[in-house]
Parts: structure tokens; C-alpha cells; sequence
């Protein structure tokens, strides 16, 4: 099992969950955020004063998978969110210790699915 | 009763500013008390000086009124902003915000300096030609130039603002500054004088009380040749020509945006009588103004709710403003009953207008061609249908067996308007556009106007999960 960790534009959240449900991933989760990477920030003001805004609005999505299903998340999240501009995200994969489904009780990867 | 005590115990105290305050007001009621006898000798003794006096009274009123309806059009700047605020993305608040405040400052200044003159000096049929800067102009209403120009003079920055609603999400900062000059200074001052100041319009009879054509359909007509020479938001079409929605990013906002315009819209309508009287013209105007408002609400929402299948908001708020745009032409000389109908078939204009924009794929955030381009020159149209002659109206309606003449001349000035005003601000957008560009960039687009035009955040500090 694994765990899918992908940081995005929050543009491009639409084409990335078109594609995650005709890749028939359709359990994850999305967190509004915001970080800093390769794109820098921007310059704002507030009355004339200058202010450095260094963390740019994010979105996480969150999905746990079985081994099978790692490559084509994997593709899909690629398929939503590339753009080749710096600041398209990443995507983080580690491994998942276990898994519970809440109303049934059920553990490991059977959960999962 | 209890707040009798305080007040009580506050005069019986030893504090020197109460005290005073007590002894200005009995002045004020003591010189009241010598007032009204001089006054009833005053009519004894001198008629003359009596009926100068009593004249200058009416004066006093109206004007009264007149500036009160001119705050409340005022108003109607802060309905516009809180509904475009909230009909459109949170990453656009400020910059929609900032052109609303910017447009009536605008609309200020230059219909000081360009726009009453050319409104209501006299000139030609077309265009007034005297009184730039106000200097030389005079009233055209029977209180003085000061309160009839302010009052204008917010009407003026209605139409200039209602665009901003259309365009909103995607035009440039600059160019909408200089469309709003243009706007306030030329183009409804001109289309102002067909019909108020004396025009070729208001020599054939045509009727528009309070601005369904000359403020509402200015302002609509604008926004659709505006929105048509943009072309729609990042993906509000999708390629095989599916409308998308995107939703606003505040209900509460746009809610509150209505209601004011709702309020200020009582000044609107009933403060273009510009005039108290005996109180009968204005009780009605304010009455059909409120039961047209009510009933397009309630028509777009059974629409919505039939045809759609619930009852969607956001159609509830455009069908009440549909029934004020349609009541602002007719307000005068129609019937109460006569305004319910107008407000609902308002409520029928207006879904329409939505829907056929969808069809032809002309983006319009907020609903400014649906709202006050169609339902204004139904407005103007409604006068020939249900108008009347014991009202004020040169001839009865169709309704009431007037034949189609009235219904013709409100026609050929609602359309002559419409094609004057896209011609005209088609051709004002296309030069802006060739000279400083009219849309910001696709990257601006999507990051908001917020950030790249104005380098500030609408809702610093909030989570917001949207682009």
C-alpha cells in the first residue's frame, strides 16, 4: 500500500480529478495550503508599503492506493497537472504502514479499495 | 417609560454641556412659538410676501427630496459592488471593488465637466452644446442646479457601473478606467439628451420616467458588446460548446448588494419625480417600484425551481432586480396591478436573456445584459402596453386601447438607443483595445486580478480552496 501525496496549482484541481475518475481512482481527499517552491512568490503592497508574499496558494491531494493502482494515480495526476511552468507541484509516494475503514472495521488493503 | 429616568436624571445633574444643550432646544421651540403667529399675520397682512414664502417652502421640500433620492441613488454604488463582488471568484473581489469605487469618482468628475452639459443644455436634437464645467448651466427641474446635478449625476455613475458586472473577472484595470470617462462623460450624457434633455426622442413623446433606456439599457448594451469583444472567461465554455458554471464566491455579499440596490432604487424611480407634490405621484411610484421587484423575484425563482429544479439564489436576486429595471420606465404612469405584471414578465426577460447569452457564448458574470439590457427595453416597452393617459402618458396603452402608437415611439427609442450605444462603445473598446489592451493575460487570469493588477488578497489570512 501507499500513500500518494500530490502538491498542486489550485487551477489545475478540475483536469487533475477529471483525470484521477477516468483512471477509476475516485477515493482522495484535498487540502487547501500554501508553500514555496522554484516559482518564487510576488511582490504585494498595502497602503503604499511593499510586502513580500513568499508562500503561494496550494492544494494537496491525498490518496492511498494498493501496489496496483500506484502507476496509473501516478499518470493521471501527471496527465492533470503538467504544464512544464515551474511551480506545477510535486507528487510524493511512501509507503503505507496499514489502513482502516472506519465503518466497517476492515484493515489493510482490502480497506483501501 | 424607563428611559424617561436617565434623561431625567441627566438634565437634573450638574454637567455644563447638558445643560446647554437643554437651553439651545428651548430657543429653538420658544422661536417657534413666535414664528407661527408672524406667519399667520404674515398672511393676513401681506399675501404677497406670504405666497413668496410659502414658495420658497415647496422649493425647500422638493429639494429636500431630491437630495435624499440623489443619497440613495448614491447608495446604489454599494449594491452594485456587494453584488458583483459576490457574484464572481475571490481572487477578483478587490479589483471589481477598486472599479466601482473608481467609476463613480469618474462618473463625478466628468459629468462635471463634460457630461450635464451635454445632457440638458440646449444644442441640437443630439447633443447639448453649453454649460461645460457647469459654468452658465441651469437646472432642469424646479429645484436648484446643485441638488438636480447630484442627483444626475449618480445616476450617471449607475450606468457607468453597471458594466464593470459584465466584464468583471478578466478586463484590464486601465481600460476600464478610461471606457468609465468615456462613458460618463459622452456617451450616456448623449444618449441622456435624446430623452431628458430635450432631444429628438423626447420631441416624438417617448416616455422613460426614471431610466429603463437611458440609464439601464446604456449601461446593458455596454456590458454585452463589452463581454462580446472580450470573450468568456477561462473556462466558462468547454471546446464542444458546453456552458460551465462558476459559481460566486458569496451569497451573503450579493444578498446584501440586492436589498441596497432594492433600497436605493425607491430614490431612483420615486426621486425622478423631482418633485414632492401632493404626495400621490411619488406614493405610487414608490408602491409599483416595490410590488415589481416582488414579483420578478418570485417569478425567476418559481422558473428556477420548476426548470431547474430547486430554487436557485442567485436567479431570485437577478429576477428582483429584473422587476426594478422593468418598473423604471413605466413607474409613473402605470397601475399597481399593471407593475405586477410588468415585474413578472421582467422575471421571464431575464432567464431568457441568461439562457440565450449561454447560447451564443457571451460570458457575462454578473447578469448586467440579462438584468438591465433586455429587461430596460422591456421596461420602455411596457409603457406602450400598460400605461395611461390619466398618468401622465401622451396616449393610453396598447392595454387600455391606445392602439400601437405609443408602443411603436418606445420601440424605436429603446432600439435607436441600443444600436447608438454598442456602435458607439463597440468602437470605444476596439480603440482601447488597439491602444492599451483590453484583457489581461491568460496567467493574470487564472492567478486573479487581485494579485497581479492591484498586488493585494481580498481575504488575507483565509483558507480559500479555489484558484
Amino acid at each position: 500500500m501507499k500513500l500518494i501525496t500530490a502538491l498542486l496549482q489550485p487551477e489545475v484541481l478540475p483536469r487533475v480529478q477529471d483525470e484521477l475518475f477516468a483512471a477509476q481512482v475516485s477515493k482522495f481527499s484535498i487540502t487547501a495550503g500554501v508553500g514555496h517552491g522554484t516559482q518564487k512568490g510576488y511582490e504585494a503592497q498595502f497602503r503604499g508599503i511593499q510586502t513580500q508574499v513568499d508562500v503561494l496558494k496550494r492544494v494537496r491531494l491525498d490518496v492511498a492506493v494498493n501496489e496496483d493502482f500506484v502507476e496509473r494515480t501516478v499518470s493521471a495526476i501527471l496527465r492533470g497537472a503538467q504544464t512544464g511552468n515551474a511551480g506545477d507541484g510535486k507528487i510524493l509516494i511512501t509507503d503505507l504502514h496499514d489502513c482502516v475503514r472506519i465503518r466497517t472495521g476492515d484493515r489493510g488493503s482490502q480497506a483501501i479499495g | 417609560m424607563k428611559s424617561v429616568f436617565p434623561m431625567a436624571a441627566a438634565a437634573a445633574a450638574p454637567i455644563p454641556k447638558r445643560t446647554a444643550d437643554r437651553t439651545g432646544k428651548r430657543t429653538g421651540r420658544s422661536r417657534r412659538r413666535i414664528l407661527l403667529p408672524l406667519l399667520a399675520a404674515l398672511f393676513l397682512a401681506a399675501p404677497a410676501a406670504a405666497q413668496e414664502e410659502a414658495a420658497a417652502l415647496v422649493t425647500g421640500v422638493d429639494t429636500l427630496f431630491v437630495l435624499i433620492s440623489a443619497f440613495l441613488v448614491f447608495l446604489m454604488q454599494a449594491g452594485f459592488g456587494m453584488l458583483e463582488a459576490g457574484f464572481i471568484r475571490a481572487k477578483n473581489t478587490s479589483n471589481i471593488l477598486t472599479k466601482n469605487f473608481l467609476d463613480y469618482c469618474l462618473a463625478s468628475l466628468g459629468f462635471f465637466i463634460f457630461g450635464y452639459a451635454i445632457m440638458f443644455s440646449e444644442g441640437n436634437p443630439f447633443f447639448g452644446t453649453s454649460g461645460f464645467l457647469l459654468i452658465g448651466a441651469e437646472s432642469a427641474a424646479d429645484v436648484p442646479l446643485w441638488a438636480f446635478w447630484l442627483f444626475q449625476a449618480a445616476f450617471c455613475g449607475a450606468a457607468a457601473t453597471i458594466v464593470a458586472g459584465g466584464m468583471a473577472e478578466r478586463m484590464k484595470f486601465t481600460a476600464y478606467l478610461a471606457y468609465s470617462f468615456i462613458i460618463s462623460a459622452f456617451i450616456y450624457p448623449i444618449v441622456g439628451h435624446w430623452t431628458w434633455g430635450g432631444g429628438w426622442l423626447a420631441q416624438l413623446d417617448f416616455f422613460d420616467f426614471a431610466g429603463s433606456t437611458v440609464v439601464h439599457l446604456t449601461g446593458g448594451a455596454t456590458a454585452l458588446v463589452g463581454a462580446w469583444i472580450l470573450g468568456p472567461r477561462l473556462g466558462r465554455f468547454t471546446s464542444d460548446g458546453k456552458a460551465n458554471a462558476i459559481p460566486g464566491h458569496s451569497v451573503p455579499l450579493a444578498s446584501l448588494g440586492v436589498f441596497i440596490l432594492w433600497f436605493g432604487w425607491f430614490g431612483f424611480n420615486a426621486g425622478s419625480n423631482l418633485a414632492v407634490g401632493d404626495g400621490n405621484a411619488i406614493s405610487l411610484i414608490a408602491v409599483n417600484t416595490n410590488l415589481a421587484a416582488a414579483a420578478g423575484a418570485v417569478t425567476t425563482t418559481l422558473i428556477s425551481w420548476v426548470v431547474f429544479g430547486k430554487p436557485d439564489l442567485f436567479f431570485t436576486m437577478n429576477g428582483a432586480l429584473a422587476g426594478l429595471v422593468s418598473i423604471t420606465a413605466p413607474c409613473a404612469v402605470v397601475s399597481p396591478s399593471a407593475s405586477i405584471w410588468i415585474g413578472a414578465t421582467g422575471g421571464f426577460v431575464v432567464v431568457l436573456a441568461v439562457k440565450f447569452l449561454d447560447q451564443v457564448k457571451v460570458d457575462d458574470p454578473c447578469g448586467a445584459f440579462p438584468v438591465h439590457g433586455a429587461c430596460g427595453i422591456w421596461g420602455t416597452l411596457c409603457v406602450g402596453l400598460w400605461g395611461r393617459e390619466n398618468l401622465g402618458l401622451a396616449r393610453e396603452g396598447l392595454f387600455y386601447g391606445g392602439g400601437f402608437e405609443q408602443l411603436g415611439i418606445q420601440a424605436l427609442g429603446s432600439f435607436s438607443t441600443a444600436i447608438f450605444v454598442v456602435v458607439s462603445m463597440g468602437l470605444v473598446f476596439l480603440t482601447i483595445k488597439s491602444l492599451f489592451g483590453l484583457r489581461v493575460s491568460r496567467q493574470e487570469e487564472i492567478r486573479g486580478l487581485d494579485e497581479n493588477e492591484h498586488g493585494m488578497e481580498s481575504y488575507t489570512g483565509f483558507q480559500i480552496l479555489s484558484s
